[in-house]
């Protein structure tokens, strides 16, 4: 078997080091801070579409609701700051004073139970990950324990993502409704809107990144790693070699759930609120192509795929706002018909074997279809 | 009626039936320690549908199966393995996308819980194995090959190996020769001699000449029920075989 220098663990490191190269330091050095924080809260999408690495493009399991994990994440680390930003001190002016404003605005005159934990930056800490893999437990075992699967649970965790739009839009008084929760301030006194507290929460983003990255490739490495990729092929094959199919296809799907939360609460860090609009169905969506774009069955195919497509985004919408939404869809429909395996299959089938030529390794390009598919 | 506890694989009364038509009715047979039995019979006879029941991929309407003295209808697919019963598939069924050593791996019967998964380590112990194995099936060469790029016979053989590393005390298989070039045909049929020893095999197999190279006993089935039972001598002069099935 043909194997380039770009292959094996040796490779994927190679990998994460030279994305760690271009976000730690060549964007840091070539962007201003408004740009920067853009590109920070493009990185908090990839925790989400690495998520998907695992979920979708290793086990084969579509979630089109990874927005319902992102969004619980964001609205953790949010219901955090907005206590904090509701001291008595602050919103004196409120006929509750201490209480969150959309809550005084919306006549709730004491703290709900359960935003009570929410004083404590442990706990909520704790809740950015627990919580959406909590959620994620349940829907796992109520649905791959019934052997829900493919399309059926693509649909179920859509309707998740409604419902739970629904429910934040709904209880206005408890969420902050359609406006969600806003005008965050600070992080244990620190101000989070300043110039400087961006750069520093753009490296514990980019930081944190990566080490979600080298998580999720330890995970592939490891025997349940390619044990994901054998349900995806021959589910029943596995579960006849003796295997619990239900129980790993519930890790990953919660594994990819606490990512997409680790992703939301940076979000919502630096981008300073968190809103329903990041929760539904059409954001999920958008999180899937991005992932498909990268390329979904490569980790870092997916971080750089969730860069271009919001680098588009951005410039595209400025210019043309309408027809954003057109482009996105072709740019799907592209990607699955043409390239199945998106910018990181491109980048193994036409760009590996040229640098391996160019190491004058002499190896012939690999043949038919890449090793890329197992990986 | 004989006590069930004597036998490693005793069915009972099994009976399955998908909308009102029996696909298995009321079936009864036993099987020894080290016994290779041979069920024949024309198509649609529920051949797969009984090992299907056996190990648990279709749940059975009624009727028992006692496997050592345990019930496998209450059991979960993955229990059935753990208790011993391997399976292999009519249509070879093996990962494409791995390679033919991690195929192997996935298989041994070590680190099978999420948490175990995560853990397992590939040690001496484990990689011995997997060679002995690969021998044992002819592909010690391919162990780096994508299992996709296999032949016919030789992703058949995978699958076989797939389920000798679980070292199973009844093996199941399902048309081992099927699709087969006489030559593979010859080697599997020596690699099943081979591996028969020290534990049971149920074998579903259309191929005459194969099963009277193999059985010790042919189970024949005709609509969900059992025909004929005993020697391959006794079935093939049996006017009801001949009048269902070999005659043709």
């Amino acid at each position: 078997m043909t194997r380039s220098f770009l292959t094996g663990t040796r490779g994927e490191l190679l990998g994460v080091g030279v994305l760690a190269l271009l976000v730690l330091l060549v964007l840091p050095l070539s962007l201003d801070v408004f740009r920067l924080n853009l590109v920070g809260k493009y990185l908090t999408y990839a925790f989400v579409a690495v998520g998907l690495v695992l979920c979708w493009g290793s086990a084969g399991i579509l979630s089109l609701g990874q927005g319902i994990f992102f969004g619980l994440g964001g609205y953790c680390m949010a219901m955090f700051l907005k206590l904090e930003a509701s001291n008595p001190e602050a919103t004196k002016i409120q006929s509750t004073p201490g209480i969150p404003d959309f809550m005084d605005w919306n006549q709730l005159t004491s703290l709900p139970w359960f935003w009570e934990p929410f004083h404590s930056l442990t706990f909520s800490l704790a809740a950015v990950v627990l919580v959406p893999s909590a959620l994620a437990f349940v829907i796992g075992v109520a649905m791959f324990k019934r052997r829900v699967g493919g399309v059926y649970f693509a649909i179920i965790t859509q309707a998740i993502a409604a419902i739970l739009t629904i429910l934040i839009v709904g209880q206005q008084g408890y969420t902050g409704g359609i406006n969600g929760i806003t005008d965050l301030r600070t992080l244990k006194g620190w101000d989070i809107r300043t110039d400087e507290a961006k750069l520093v929460l753009y490296f514990v983003n980019a930081a944190l990144l990566l080490g979600c990255i080298l998580l999720c490739l330890a995970v592939r490495r490891s025997k349940l790693g390619r044990i994901l990729v054998a349900l995806r092929d021959k589910e029943d094959r596995v579960r006849f070699s003796g295997y619990d199919v239900a129980n790993f296809k519930t890790f990953v799907f919660c594994l990819a759930a606490a990512l997409a939360g680790v992703g939301g609460a940076m979000f919502t860090l630096q981008v300073g609120f968190m809103s329903p609009s990041f929760v539904g169905i059409v954001p999920s969506i958008e999180l899937v192509i991005y992932c498909a774009v990268g390329g979904r069955l490569s980790l870092l195919g997916a971080v750089y795929g969730t860069l271009l497509v919001n680098w588009a985004k951005t410039s595209f919408s400025e210019s043309f706002p309408e027809l954003w939404l057109f482009a996105m869809g072709a740019l799907f429909i592209g990607v699955v018909m043409a390239f199945p395996n998106g910018l990181a299959g491109l980048f193994q089938t036409h760009v590996v074997p040229r640098l391996d030529r160019l190491r004058g390794r002499g190896l012939p390009p690999v043949p038919g279809p890449t090793r890329m598919a197992a990986e | 009626m004989t006590n069930a506890t004597d036998f490693l694989l005793s069915v009972e009364g099994l009976t399955v039936s998908f909308d009102g038509f029996k696909a298995v009715d009321d079936l009864s047979f036993y099987v020894d320690e080290n016994e290779i039995r041979v069920i024949i019979g024309p198509n649609g006879a529920g051949k797969t549908t009984v090992l299907d029941l056996i190990c648990g991929r279709t749940k059975a309407s009624g009727g028992s199966v006692k496997f050592r003295g345990k019930e496998l209808t209450a059991m979960r697919e993955h229990q059935i393995v753990h208790a011993g019963v391997g399976r292999k598939f009519q249509n070879p069924s093996i990962y494409d996308d791995l390679t033919v050593f991690e195929n192997l791996e996935i298989s041994y019967p070590r680190g099978r819980s999420v948490w175990g998964a995560l853990a397992f380590k590939r040690d001496a112990a484990v990689r011995e194995r997997i060679h002995e194995i690969a021998e044992m099936i002819f592909l010690a060469d391919h162990l780096e090959q994508r299992a996709e790029y296999l032949s016919h016979g030789q992703k058949q053989w995978l699958e076989i190996g797939m389920l000798l590393i679980q070292d199973p005390q009844l093996l199941m298989l399902d048309e081992p020769v099927a699709g087969m070039s006489v030559n593979e045909r010859v080697k599997t049929a020596e690699l099943l001699n081979r591996i028969i020893a020290d534990r049971s095999v149920i074998v579903i197999e259309h191929d005459m000449k194969f099963v009277e190279d193999i059985a010790h006993k042919v189970t024949v089935l005709h609509q969900g029920k059992i025909l004929s039972e005993g020697s391959m001598e006794r079935v093939k002069n049996d006017p009801k075989v001949v009048e269902v099935y070999l005659g043709h």
